[in-house]
């Protein structure tokens, strides 16, 4: 437990220190909330889907998360790169506990950041149908963390340099957000499109973000809940699968 | 009665079709500086990565303190300390924190814990800058941090794989005196590669040449000299295993590191 507890804490720490990136990484959510919002706001008014900023807000909160929580997987690569990652391999601890500890800072980082755009939306005038849904909302976003970054680190334990990253975010990581209904409404869409967002675990995120913050959920909540929590523990197999077969 | 505290029977590794290491066999001795010497691309890190649980021996047996790597993991990773070739400290955690980490990490009880970092911090010499992040330290002191942090859980075994490099005389001479001290006094068995010959001759105990992943070469420095009537240990190193200049490729890793030191100015 104190392995996982360390590991935790430096990612922890780590993000703290580096003010940069937390402000850096606020400007994509403002940037879609405002454009975005916005600028669709009047056409999803005139086609008599109520307020966007109302519905996009729970896919731009879902939307930090999944970058933040991807990058600090994928940040494994910067650990191997400089070494660190060394020294944790090395010590006389399960590499289970050490990928479940770096996993879990990682995701505590991305839900900080989550929150922090949770805030922001309400400055830019979301509001919840009602505050009770709050909690689930709360669960749904800590499952959408813990499972990408699970996704990044598994990603990371792969590759052992960025020569990949880019292929992974223009090939995975983009279309899993784009594809997930995080902007748009999932019912109506083309065969092809329809199927590929049902393939899409972020799909089921955003939806159950959806339903616990404004009531409209596409499939449902007990279905949303119960896919993110099959694909974080497959996602946590695999990645703890395979981190602990690195080889440096 | 000393114990043979480092055991490698036969040991191979290949990857595909090259063989990096080629059936090598060597003891060390509890308490013995072992120096393991070579070329470029010898097998040297290879062996360390082997012993060390970071890598998979393809054939072959090793032990460490009479404990298979490769089965108790975790057991064998206790008895040892590690001062890697490359930096492998985290910059953005001051020197006390990095401390601190690797302690937790080897369940080095608390009390025990504070004491120790406090006597290592000061036996190098960084007691004084222990709140400072890492990253404003220079090459020398995160060397040292390195070792004071390998010496953390009183290991049996350290390994120093080129600790000296890129480091100024008068730094490696600190070092190598700090090393011996230990030796001496808490009777750590002391695995090192170096290519600086002086610096084997002046701290090994017994020294392995090996060369194209073979052990060329084993004994004393004296036992060396003489078996190539070499006057230094150089001369020796040289004539054991020639002096064509051994081309190393650049790995993946490399050039992202140089691509990461050119990015961090940026970054950070």
């Amino acid at each position: 437990m104190s392995a996982i507890y360390i590991l935790w804490l430096r990612t922890v720490k780590r993000y703290v220190r580096s003010k940069p990136r937390i402000i850096a990484a606020l400007g994509q959510p403002l940037l879609f909330l405002i454009a975005l919002g916005f600028g669709f706001g009047p056409i999803f008014q005139r086609a008599g889907q109520g307020n966007y900023i109302q519905f996009l807000a729970p896919g731009v909160m879902a939307m930090t998360v999944l970058f933040t929580a991807i990058f600090n997987g994928i940040e494994l690569i910067w650990d191997r790169q400089f070494g660190f990652l060394k020294e944790t391999l090395v010590a006389p601890v399960p590499r289970i506990l050490v990928m479940i500890g770096r996993t879990l800072g990682g995701a505590t980082v991305a839900m900080i950041q989550g929150l922090i755009v949770v805030v922001i939306c309400f400055a830019v005038g979301f509001r919840v149908n009602s505050w009770s849904g709050l909690p689930l909302a709360i669960v749904a976003l800590l499952l959408i963390a813990v499972m990408f970054t699970a996704l990044g680190t598994a990603i990371a334990s792969l590759l052992s340099d960025f020569q990949g990253f880019q292929l992974v975010m223009n090939f995975l990581v983009m279309p899993i957000f784009f594809l997930s209904g995080a902007l748009f409404k999932l019912d109506g869409l083309p065969k092809a499109m329809s199927i590929v967002a049902d393939i899409d675990p972020l799909s089921y995120g955003v939806d159950g973000l959806r339903g616990a913050l404004i009531g409209q959920a596409y499939f449902g909540m007990a279905l949303d809940m119960a896919v993110l929590l099959v694909i974080t523990t497959a996602l946590l197999a695999t990645g703890g699968y395979l981190f602990s077969r690195i080889q440096l | 009665m000393t114990q043979t505290m480092i055991r490698v029977s036969n040991l191979v590794k290949s990857y595909g079709d090259f063989m990096a290491v080629k059936d090598i066999s060597f003891e060390v001795q509890e308490g013995e500086i072992f120096a393991f010497l070579g070329p470029n691309g010898a097998g040297k890190t290879t062996t360390i990565k082997i012993l060390t649980t970071l890598l998979k021996p393809t054939s072959g047996s090793v032990q460490l303190d009479g404990l298979d790597p490769s089965v108790h993991h975790n057991e064998a990773r206790k008895r040892f300390g590690i001062v890697f070739q490359d930096p492998s400290l985290d910059d953005e955690l001051t020197a006390y924190e990095n401390m601190d980490f690797h302690g937790v990490l080897y369940k080095v009880p608390r009390k025990t814990r504070v004491e120790r970092i406090e006597s290592l911090l000061k036996l190098f010499e960084l007691w004084e800058r222990r709140n400072d992040p890492v990253k404003q330290f220079s090459g020398g002191m995160k060397r040292r941090l390195e070792i004071a942090r390998g010496l953390l859980h009183t290991p049996k075994i350290i390994f120093l794989d080129e600790p000296t490099l890129g480091l100024d005389p008068q730094t490696r001479n600190q070092l190598w005196t700090h090393v011996k001290k230990l030796n001496e006094e808490e009777r750590v068995t002391v695995f090192l590669t170096t290519h600086y010959m002086e610096e084997a001759d002046r701290v090994a105990h017994r020294i392995a040449i090996i060369d194209h992943g073979k052990i060329v070469a084993q004994g004393t420095a004296q036992q060396l000299k003489e078996q190539t009537g070499g006057e230094t240990l150089e001369q020796a190193f040289l004539a054991l295993t020639g002096s064509t200049i051994r081309e190393e490729e650049a790995t993946s890793v490399d050039q992202m590191r140089n691509m990461a030191r050119m990015f961090r100015g940026r970054r950070r």
